[in-house]
């Protein structure tokens, strides 16, 4: 508790005592009015005074109509009206509630900021003496060296110098299996070390690292507001002064009309104040987009604000780019087809060893697949657009395209695929036939086969080829794919996806961050993942995906989802609860006990509610 | 030019009033308070900006007396 809710704790300890005294003193004592007055007046000084001073400074200020005065003239009228006890009470359970209510959103605003708890303290630098001293990471200037000790936060990104040690990415990411570095790989803050110790030469100031960048992207997102948080903003704004009139009309009308009953339908009047008081709605609704983000931004997804959870909430169309982002980009061995009486390994280690040499990325994911092939290889000959040659263990090796095998008059079998056809011959020998593509990621079906279980319509634009990309696409389970699409072409697919797409419905589009930003910023939620490091991606995004996984967006789509339905539930809730008791109120069958615990009940009910924001499941 | 302030409000129906209110001074750009994070964005010409915030946290004042800010 800060130091300003005990105080108002203690003031309200002191006024229930002080309370219970003068119920006592006036129960069994026959007091005059005038004493028993004076005595109520103490406790409801106690508990009420700042109330009383704000109504009066907003009155002043010409900002009437706000909670202070609600409560002020409910009270005061009370009093008047001789009802002592209901006065004080009234005023006791709205500090009691408003103690709640403060508790309750410093405790959430406390655990988003443990979530986000990755900012570092200090960071340790290292001397030209080789001493480390620690300083306020602001101040570590770019290619200085930093030490970052097992168990520590890494504070600035850079590049390992020295040390190996293996990093938990999980506060960035939410992915919790650990990333392995090597001096010479880059590093990124906010992760925290292993067992290692590393040194770091700086690459970027901290104000520019991934962990300060992360940090202002959380803090700015509650200052972009979600339509609903707005409309009940405005809503306040004339929801206040109609209650007022409607109370004031209450305690004039019935009587003239009717005939005498002043106090009774002032009373009813001031007892419709109170339940009206509008705090409940006014409190819950960005207390759950507070919610929705922070619980969002343990799963590694940065929501850039309360409006992009509410647009992401209503996905018709999500478009995903295909490379990096449904396929992890990498080329990789995906398939052995040896010709009969050929082992795969000898295949594989073959074609390994003819490749050796190239720097071509075919060639390096064949030594990849194959790290162990072994063998003397010399004459290597490079025949552009078609493979190589080379003599490996003294036999001519050929591994190249079909247009290879056809020139040099080698018998082969045709291989079908998405990706690259590897064809290896020895000896004029055909030995069989390597696959190499663009593995997809290991979500990306699961993601896809999700969106299209709630009816979202799921589309693929990519440069690659046509024919590779419709077997990505069929395989993925796709609805509609565009190939070879240059970047201004993504942009003009996306404009007609956007003018076809359902009324309502938004379009989410994915992307690796990659050549990205122009659709990125014409969608109506760009989504940038894999993103730790890139900054134009941060920068053009609404959402940030912070490790490669496609079904993320599934996962943020559930959460937007779960953050509008709290938020509606708490307005309806908050309205129908109040309209029912507003009616009791006015009917005389609600007195002031009741509405107190109207007023005061709904808004504990729905913050409970909205703080079911902060759990989150993964 | 556009910056971020530190703020201590109490209650989120004043952060909404602070924001319409100040929003309504002449040469704001755009405003937005977050009762949530307690946080004040302000834009503004650079020429006129402490101007501007000056009279923007005059205003704040008199709606919520105890708003407090980092300056």
């Amino acid at each position: 508790m800060t130091k300003k809710q005990k105080k108002t704790l203690r003031r309200i300890l002191l006024a229930v005592v002080l309370s219970l005294c003068v119920f006592l003193a006036a129960t069994f004592l026959e007091l005059p009015w005038f004493l028993q007055l004076a005595l109520w007046l103490v406790p409801y000084l106690v508990i009420g005074h700042d109330v009383l001073k704000k109504a009066v400074l907003g009155i002043k200020n010409g900002e009437v109509f706000d909670e202070n005065f609600l409560m002020a003239i409910a009270t005061v009228g009370a009093m008047a009206c001789g009802e002592y006890g209901e006065g004080v009470a009234v005023m006791l359970f709205y500090q009691v509630g408003e103690l709640f209510q403060s508790y309750a959103v410093g405790k959430s605003r406390r655990s988003i900021a443990a979530l986000m708890d990755i900012r570092p303290d200090s960071a340790n630098l290292e001397n030209s003496d080789g001493n480390l001293s620690a300083v306020d990471p602001e101040e570590v200037a770019v290619g200085s060296v930093i030490v970052v000790r097992p168990g520590e936060k890494v504070p600035i990104d850079g590049r390992v110098l020295s040390g190996e040690s293996s990093l938990n990415t999980a506060a960035l990411t939410g992915e919790s299996r650990p990333r392995t570095v090597r001096p010479g790989e880059e590093v990124i803050s906010g992760c925290v070390n292993g067992d290692g110790l590393l040194r770091i030469e700086t690459t970027k100031p901290y104000g520019e690292s991934t962990v300060a960048k992360i940090l202002e992207l959380v803090e700015n997102s509650s200052l972009k507001k979600a339509k609903v948080e707005n409309f009940i903003t405005k809503f306040a704004r004339y929801y206040t002064p109609a209650v007022c009139f409607a109370a004031l009309a209450l305690a004039v009308l019935p009587p003239l009309v009717l005939g005498g009953g002043w106090v009774t339908w002032l009373l009813r009047a001031l007892t419709f104040l109170v339940i009206s008081c509008p705090c409940a709605v006014v409190i819950a609704i960005p207390l759950t987009f507070f919610g929705g983000i922070g619980g969002a931004s343990r799963c590694g997804i940065l929501v850039k604000g309360g409006n992009y959870l509410e647009a992401l909430a209503h996905t018709g169309v999500a478009v995903f780019d295909k490379t990096g982002t449904l396929t992890k980009g990498v080329f990789a061995v995906t398939r052995l087809s040896p010709a009969p009486g050929v082992s795969e390994d000898d295949l594989l280690h073959t074609a390994a060893l003819a490749e050796s040499y190239s720097s071509h990325p075919i060639s390096k994911s064949l030594r990849e697949a194959a790290p162990d092939a072994s063998g003397e290889v010399c004459d290597v000959q490079e025949i552009a657009g078609h493979g190589v040659k080379a003599l490996v263990n003294g036999r001519t090796v050929l591994a190249g395209n079909a247009k290879l095998m056809e020139q040099s008059g080698v018998e082969f079998t045709p291989e079908e695929g998405a990706g690259t056809v590897v064809y290896v011959a020895r000896d004029g020998e055909f030995l069989g036939a390597v696959l190499i593509s663009d593995e997809e990621k290991p979500t990306a079906r699961k993601a896809i086969a999700a969106l299209k279980a709630q009816g979202v319509r799921t589309v693929m634009l990519t440069g690659d080829a046509p024919a590779v990309a419709e077997k990505v696409a069929e395989g993925l389970g796709l609805d509609e794919v565009h190939a070879g699409l240059l970047p201004a072409d993504k942009v003009q697919w996306v404009e007609t996806l956007l003018n076809s797409k359902p009324a309502g419905k938004n379009l989410t589009f994915v992307g690796d961050g990659i050549n990205d930003a122009p659709v990125l910023m014409r969608a109506d939620v760009g989504i940038a993942m894999g993103a730790l490091g890139s900054d134009a991606a941060i920068e053009a995004a609404d959402v940030v995906l912070m490790d490669d996984d496609p079904a993320k967006l599934v996962t943020a789509m559930g959460i937007a989802r779960k953050c509008m339905a709290i938020a509606y539930e708490n307005i309806v809730f908050a309205l129908v609860v109040k309209a029912l008791f507003l009616l009791l109120g006015a009917l005389g069958i609600a007195n002031m006990w009741w509405a107190v615990f109207a007023d005061v009940g709904v808004m504990v009910l729905a913050v409970l509610n909205a703080t079911r924001m902060l759990q989150v499941k993964e | 030019m556009q910056k971020k302030f530190s703020i201590e409000v109490d209650c989120a129906n004043c952060a909404a009033k602070i924001e319409n209110a100040v929003k309504q001074l002449p040469g704001v750009k755009n405003v937005s308070v977050s009762f949530m994070a307690q946080k004040m964005l302000l834009e503004a010409e650079d020429a006129q900006f402490s101007a501007v915030l000056k009279e923007a946290v005059k205003t704040a004042k008199k709606i919520e007396p105890d708003f407090e800010i980092e300056l």
